[in-house]
């Protein structure tokens, strides 16, 4: 099973159909009534089911099973949704996870279940036993089922009313019949002549790929009589039986067994497949206009790094051609520019993932944690939509849940003590994304006790993070960013939530590996502010270059506001710092000549050349000496020798083989 | 086999008419001097950086770091690249031409008289016949807690 090629594509889709089902409960809490949520579930756990059940995963299909069953006594309304119910829902669809996490880690999917279908099994027999024991009990018996939605309902009470029949068409086909296949083919187009085939169990696709034992059921809505239906298929070869009987659609739960004696239990959950997937039609055919393939991140990797050396290349193309002034080359050229251009655009986007990925877990992981943690929290996410690089979104996972942990734990405090501070007792947890220049933004906000100055000071010195001394000079920023050094806590107690004293500093480094930073803002008893800041995309970007006395410059365009011309005499003089009014604002310079330290090497002229950057709502001119033009560039490290260098975010090779530097704006700015 | 293991390949280049040693493994490739581009806010002897072979390599005047004066390039002045714990790191040194077997019994520890240099960054002395080989400490020469130090002196 270990090397099962289809072993990725299933963890991949159990991963997916995990999360959607967690999503869906929690919307499930909040609008009880809603059944459509609840065939969202049901559908998700059904295909786990089936998927589980076809890698031999018994425990896991046994587990989403009674799930199952709960469910559809949900969606019969038999069984209320209630928070108990819900908890141990919840409870299940943890173990699912697990047990996934287990196979995708190379294990055997393996777990102690009994406890928690036990619980299912509670729920579902405590609440309404007669009803419901249809369908164990036809289990039982072996026998086969077919049960139809309302809308399949709807047209076979039309076909009854204009005269036609319905009729339950089982066809069993021959043991050794070779082209399983090729026979359903052959029975489908005798049947379709025949009539009109409403639905088949297992689906026709499930048939063609030949997803089924021998027998498969098929309803039809015909003109024709029994007989002569019973005969036509006969005339198909290997066909080992058919049976045709009339289906009645007056039973309240649309279900019809079979006289035909039965062993294949496989049957039995594929009919419960069919109605899955007929409920779900209408999804579906949504859904297959958006057709998607799973694609290893790898391969995008080396289509990245191919195409981050051709676009060195270009550059040099596009150089040498405007050097050589032939006009059949540069037409060339250029064309080659543009699809290269497109090309980027594609490959950036297939790489683009929206943060939701990220966020879509958290809000079960906050109502656990606030259960467990006996406090009450409302969580709001703002921007899930934003998108990142799939590189970025892998790695930010986990120290986003612990800053989210953090902020349960340490931030947002006991209802009880909220109300002493005169607080709603409800905590507010706000996690919001959104882009900002070239890069993300990530706020996770909680309006709890905040970061206590003294404490931390205390606890710092007491670790021998900081001499007393030291912290007598920090500013509150530089006491907060202590608490991301290694080996610090702030939590009196060690709990399970958070505060084992690693982590914090963890969360640092990994988001520092990524290029981003993180910044705390706190006011005592008002709640803090994590900010995670965070690249945009790994490589290539568009820069637009100046050039500072005799040295070339990127500046990242992403950050460019616009680029303006403007005459010595209006600048004008605020706090010893030079600025212009641009547009009724008022914006700083930064001289990067200064700045950067560019060696003078001629007389600047009676203009200065600006070019305007902005950073959330803050601006600043960086005066340069010309610009030379827009161009795509691959962002290249510094490397770890010159790692943290002021103003610089990396470097780039242009298209005379030439290194320039890129402007960090963020720092310009600030 | 431990013949082999008892000498050591290494690269040698002089600076200010004196001649160091690497070792060869710590060598990349050795380049003619090459369009630099000076990257702002660093020690003074990080001249910049390269682009060697579409990888963007810091380049250090050995001289500077080893506190002689900045060399004048000419024709025979060259860089080094090396590679030290991850970092690739390119070396401008005044020529590089030779290539020596070194057996290890014959180096020096004591690195004294050898001259203006900062003693840490040196690893041992080699006397040979006429010629005095002074093996440098790559790990140290590119130390990063020394450029940090360097570069908040700086400040």
């Amino acid at each position: 099973m270990d090397n099962n090629p289809y072993l990725e594509v299933f963890i991949d889709e159990s991963k997916e159909h995990l999360q959607s089902m967690n999503d869906y409960l929690l919307w499930l809490e909040k609008n009880p009534e809603d059944l459509s949520i609840v065939n969202e579930i049901f559908r998700s756990a059904h295909t786990l089911k089936g998927m589980s059940a076809t890698m031999g995963y018994q425990d896991l299909s046994k587990l989403t099973h009674q799930m199952e069953n709960v469910l559809d006594g949900v969606r019969n309304e038999r069984i209320k949704v209630d928070a108990e119910m819900l908890d141990i829902v919840f409870d299940s669809v943890d173990d699912l996870e697990a047990m996934v996490m287990d196979i995708a880690t190379g294990g055997a999917g393996n777990r102690e279940v009994k406890q928690v279908v036990k619980m299912l099994e509670g729920i579902e027999t405590g609440e309404e036993s007669t009803t419901f024991a249809l369908e164990p009990d036809h289990t039982a018996n072996t026998s086969v089922s077919l049960s139809i939605d309302e809308f399949t309902r709807t047209i076979l009470e039309q076909s009854k009313e204009q005269g036609q029949q319905n009729y339950r068409v089982e066809v069993t086909l021959r043991e050794n019949c070779l082209l399983k296949a090729a026979r359903v083919y052959m029975v489908f187009e005798v049947l379709e002549q025949l009539g009109e085939v409403i639905l088949s169990v297992p689906t026709v696709e499930q048939l063609e790929n030949e997803e089924f034992e021998q027998s498969f059921i098929v309803l039809l809505v015909t003109t024709s009589d029994m007989e002569e239906v019973e005969k036509k298929i006969h005339k198909v070869s290997e066909i080992d039986r058919v049976a045709v009987a009339e289906f009645l659609i007056d039973s309240r739960s649309t279900e019809l067994s079979s006289p035909e004696e039965n062993n294949s239990s496989e049957l039995v959950s594929n009919n419960r497949k069919s109605e899955e997937e007929t409920a779900s039609e209408k999804t579906n055919h949504k859904q297959t206009g958006n057709k998607t393939i799973r694609i290893n991140i790898d391969r995008l990797d080396a289509l990245m790094n191919l195409f981050e050396e051709l676009v060195i290349d270009k550059g040099r193309l596009e150089q040498i051609s405007s050097e050589l002034n032939d006009a059949a080359l540069q037409e060339t050229v250029e064309h080659m520019s543009r699809i290269s251009g497109d090309l980027q655009s594609i490959i950036l986007n297939m790489r683009m993932v929206p943060m939701e990925q990220v966020f879509n877990r958290f809000p079960r992981m906050v109502r656990q944690l606030s259960r467990d943690l006996n406090k009450q929290v409302s969580l709001s996410i703002v921007g899930a939509e934003t998108e990142l690089d799939r590189t970025v979104i892998d790695e930010i996972g986990d120290p986003l849940v612990h800053l989210i942990r953090n902020a349960l734990d340490h931030g947002i405090e006991s209802p009880d003590e909220r109300e002493r501070k005169g607080k709603n007792p409800s905590g507010k947890l706000e996690l919001k994304a959104f882009h900002s220049g070239n890069h993300v933004y990530i706020e996770i906000a909680d309006d709890g006790a905040g970061i206590n100055r003294d404490k931390v000071i205390r606890k710092a010195v007491s670790n021998h993070v900081v001499t007393e001394n030291q912290s007598l000079n920090m500013s509150n920023n530089q006491v907060y960013e202590l608490i991301m050094e290694s080996g610090f806590s702030t939590a009196d107690e060690v709990s399970d939530v958070s505060g084992r004293g690693v982590g914090m500093d963890v969360v640092k480094s990994t988001i520092e590996s990524l290029g981003g930073t993180i910044t705390i803002d706190s006011e005592l008893d008002r709640g803090s502010t994590f900010s995670v800041q965070l690249p945009l995309t790994l490589s290539i970007i568009s820069v637009m270059l100046v050039e500072v006395q005799k040295e070339k410059f990127a500046i990242p365009i992403s950050s460019i506001m616009e680029t303006a011309i403007v005459k010595k005499e209006d600048v004008m003089s605020a706090h010893r710092k030079q600025v212009i009014d641009f547009r009724g604002k008022v914006v700083p310079l930064v001289f990067l000549k200064e700045v950067l330290e560019v060696p003078s090497s001629h007389q600047e002229d009676e203009y200065f050349s600006l070019v305007i950057i902005r950073e959330k709502d803050k601006m600043a001119g960086l005066v340069v000496d010309s610009f030379i033009g827009q161009q795509e560039v691959v962002l290249k490290s510094l490397g770890n020798y010159l790692s943290g260098t002021y103003a610089i975010s990396g470097a780039t090779i242009l298209g005379d083989g030439q290194v320039a530097l890129i402007l960090d704006s963020h720092a310009l700015i600030h | 086999m431990e013949e082999r293991n008892s000498f050591l390949k290494v690269i040698v280049f002089q600076l200010n008419g004196k001649e160091y040693t690497i070792p060869v493994h710590q060598v990349g490739s050795i380049e003619r001097v090459m369009p630099i581009t000076r990257v702002p806010g660093t020690a003074p002897f990080v001249k910049g950086v390269i682009n060697l072979r579409g990888i963007v390599t810091p380049i250090v005047d050995l001289r500077e770091r080893l506190g002689i004066d900045a060399a004048r390039v000419n024709e025979q002045t060259r860089i080094i690249t090396a590679k030290v714990a991850d970092m690739a790191v390119g070396l401008i040194v005044d020529g590089a031409n030779d290539l020596l077997d070194i057996n290890k019994e014959v180096i020096e520890p004591s690195p004294e008289a050898v001259g203006t240099e900062n003693l840490e960054v040196v690893q041992g002395v080699v006397h040979l016949e006429r010629r005095l080989l002074v093996l440098l400490n790559l790990e140290k020469v590119l130390s990063i807690d020394d450029v940090d130090d360097l570069k908040k002196v700086k400040l």
